[in-house]
């Protein structure tokens, strides 16, 4: 499969199941709201050593939020929901009740109920305050610049993480700007993040090292300056390669979101030096989830 | 189906506990069975029919008509359906009252909403002392739900109250939230003497600055979030509180001589 000179490699990515949860963030601003979700989405770009995955998913009207005031959402994604309620709890914990005017709330009805601010309550010494209203109870805590409003629960789902796909380029620039194009055209989708810096990763992994310690190194097969020396996997005017990794609520939010970023990379084409969509997978004995990049694209727009 | 409706035949002499009609209670049984269904009217009991007219078949909405105030314990303990009442309800006005809905077209007495733990109720005209408040012998008043009352309310609205919104259009007698444990009243008139007496926890809303006494402490002047939250929550009921749009206030915490945990917030 070829579009607009951009070889489709015949493979898929390989995905996991794990656990997600959405948290709205709100505050006097936009500018505020979105200090506290980056707060609180730093340093969550990999599992691997961050605990949990997590990105602004968009921002949200004033007319959107629980409380009427600008807000963003926040999606967060761990491997289990041990350590997904503790990052949360830490995490709220942290930034968030930190962050002036921040709010707190839910952001999936239904899932497992687990403790968004329940717990956050405490630092309010005794002075918290519980209000429930349409079936939800809410936090006050007494903070210095007032209050600290939080919803007592969010909702954690099944979700799906590591959808990826990776661009092949004849210049690093020339991956990057592609890079760039396709994270404009996923952050329109909902229900999905691209965890890594700016959404793009350029240190894909293998299972595995020459270490004995190490469980992941990087992945020579794709490393343009190991082309003479190891069983590379590109081909002579291949110069860089970089990787979208994306998790999302549901594998149906992932295919769009990864239909939607190939496609603009595409858009840029041969003509702006990309050659080559391939993908990431461990053979399909990991996963439960496989993206085939063909039947992606090939399929219908979603 | 039209709804079960029982009409009073003649003006009461006795009072008369009504919580057996309720939709639960009547679910499933036939029109003789609710004729023969025995209230407790004074120091004995009567046959339903012998007090009302009774029509219809929808046991989940009943309707009361030519209630005169005599009538004790409408819709007392019921966990779903509806009650309407025309006329005048007597005492205990969903007394424990678990869920559905109670519509008043009149006045009622004392203890409305006492014990209340769910559903929702709205009061078109006035009631007496100790709404949504805890009855001698009993440390809760209301535990939860939504009582909205278009008229005035009489002494110790929301004693030993525990959960729950209270909304008041009118005015309100003394000791407002006295000894409340928790939820929320608001009242959009005026209130009377000792507001918050005794109040350990929960938020009481007011629109114009009452007479506090010693043990109640301004706290200053705050714009709270959460109100905002509040009120964007009451916009689906059918109350004058459905309008509201502040977050400003005089924030007042006590009583002070039992926790003062409790808040008292003037909108300004």
């Amino acid at each position: 499969m070829i579009i607009n000179g951009v070889t489709i490699d015949d493979t898929f990515a390989e995905a996991f199941g794990m656990r997600g949860t959405r948290v709205i963030i709100t505050a006097q601003n936009l500018k505020w709201a979105y200090n506290a979700a980056n707060a609180m989405t730093g340093f969550a770009t990999s599992v691997i050593a961050c605990g949990v995955e997590a990105g602004i998913e968009r921002e949200m009207d004033p007319a959107e939020t629980p409380d009427g005031r600008p807000g963003v959402s926040v999606l967060l994604f761990a491997m289990g929901s041990a350590v997904l309620m503790k990052q949360l709890e830490t995490r709220m914990g942290q930034c968030v009740l930190t962050c002036p005017t921040a709010a707190a709330f839910s952001g999936i009805e239904g899932g497992d109920r687990i403790n968004l601010g329940k717990n956050l309550r405490f630092f309010g010494d005794g002075f918290q305050i519980s209000k429930q209203f349409g079936g939800k109870r809410y936090w006050r805590v007494p903070v210095m610049d007032g209050e600290f409003l939080t919803e007592e629960k969010t909702g954690m789902v099944r979700a799906v993480g590591g959808g990826n796909f990776l661009v092949l380029a004849e210049s690093q620039p020339q991956a990057l700007a592609a890079c760039e194009a396709a994270i404009v055209a996923m952050k329109k989708i909902p229900n999905v993040i691209m965890p890594f810096p700016g959404g793009v990763v350029r240190s894909g992994s293998k299972v595995g090292s020459k270490y004995k310690s190490l469980i992941a190194s990087t992945n020579d097969a794709f490393c343009p300056t190991l082309k003479g020396i190891t069983k590379t996997d590109l081909s002579p005017e291949i110069e860089s390669v970089m990787e979208i990794v994306i998790d999302g609520l549901t594998d149906v939010d992932i295919r769009k979101a990864t239909r939607a970023g190939i496609a603009a990379v595409c858009e840029l084409g041969a003509a702006n030096g990309i050659k080559r969509i391939s993908a990431g997978n461990y053979g399909g004995k990991l996963g439960q989830f496989q993206f085939h990049l063909r039947e992606i694209m090939s399929g219908e727009a979603a | 189906m039209s709804a079960l409706t029982f009409t009073l035949k003649t003006p009461l002499q006795q009072r008369v506990d009504c919580s057996p009609l309720t939709p639960d209670f009547l679910a499933g049984k036939s029109a003789a069975e609710i004729a023969a269904v025995d209230l407790q009217c004074g120091n004995r009991k009567l046959r339903a029919d012998a007090l009302f007219d009774i029509a219809g078949d929808d046991s989940t909405a009943i309707v009361i008509k030519n209630a005169d105030g005599k009538l004790d314990f409408i819709g007392s303990k019921m966990q779903s359906g509806s009650i309407t009442v025309h006329g005048n309800a007597g005492s205990y006005l969903g007394f424990q009252m678990k869920k559905g809905e109670i519509t008043l077209h009149g006045d009622a007495h004392a203890y409305v909403a006492s014990g209340m733990a769910g559903g929702s109720m709205k009061i078109n005209g006035n009631v007496g002392d100790f709404l949504a408040s805890a009855i001698p012998g009993d440390r809760k008043g209301m535990k939860g739900g939504v009582v909205i009352i278009t008229g005035n309310a009489g002494d110790r609205v929301g004693d030993q109250m525990r959960r729950g919104i209270v909304l008041i259009e009118g005015n309100v007698g003394a000791y407002c939230a006295s000894r409340m444990l928790a939820g929320t009243i608001g009242v959009l008139g005026t209130v009377g003497d000792y507001v918050g007496f005794g109040m350990r926890r929960g938020t009481l809303l007011l629109f114009s600055m009452p007479k506090m006494h010693a043990t109640l402490q301004d706290c200053g002047s705050h714009t709270l979030p959460y109100l905002k939250l509040m009120f964007k929550s009451f916009r689906t009921l059918p109350s004058k509180f459905a309008s509201i749009d502040k977050n400003r206030v005089q924030r007042y915490a006590g009583d002070l001589a039992n926790d003062g945990k409790g808040e008292i917030l003037v909108f300004i």
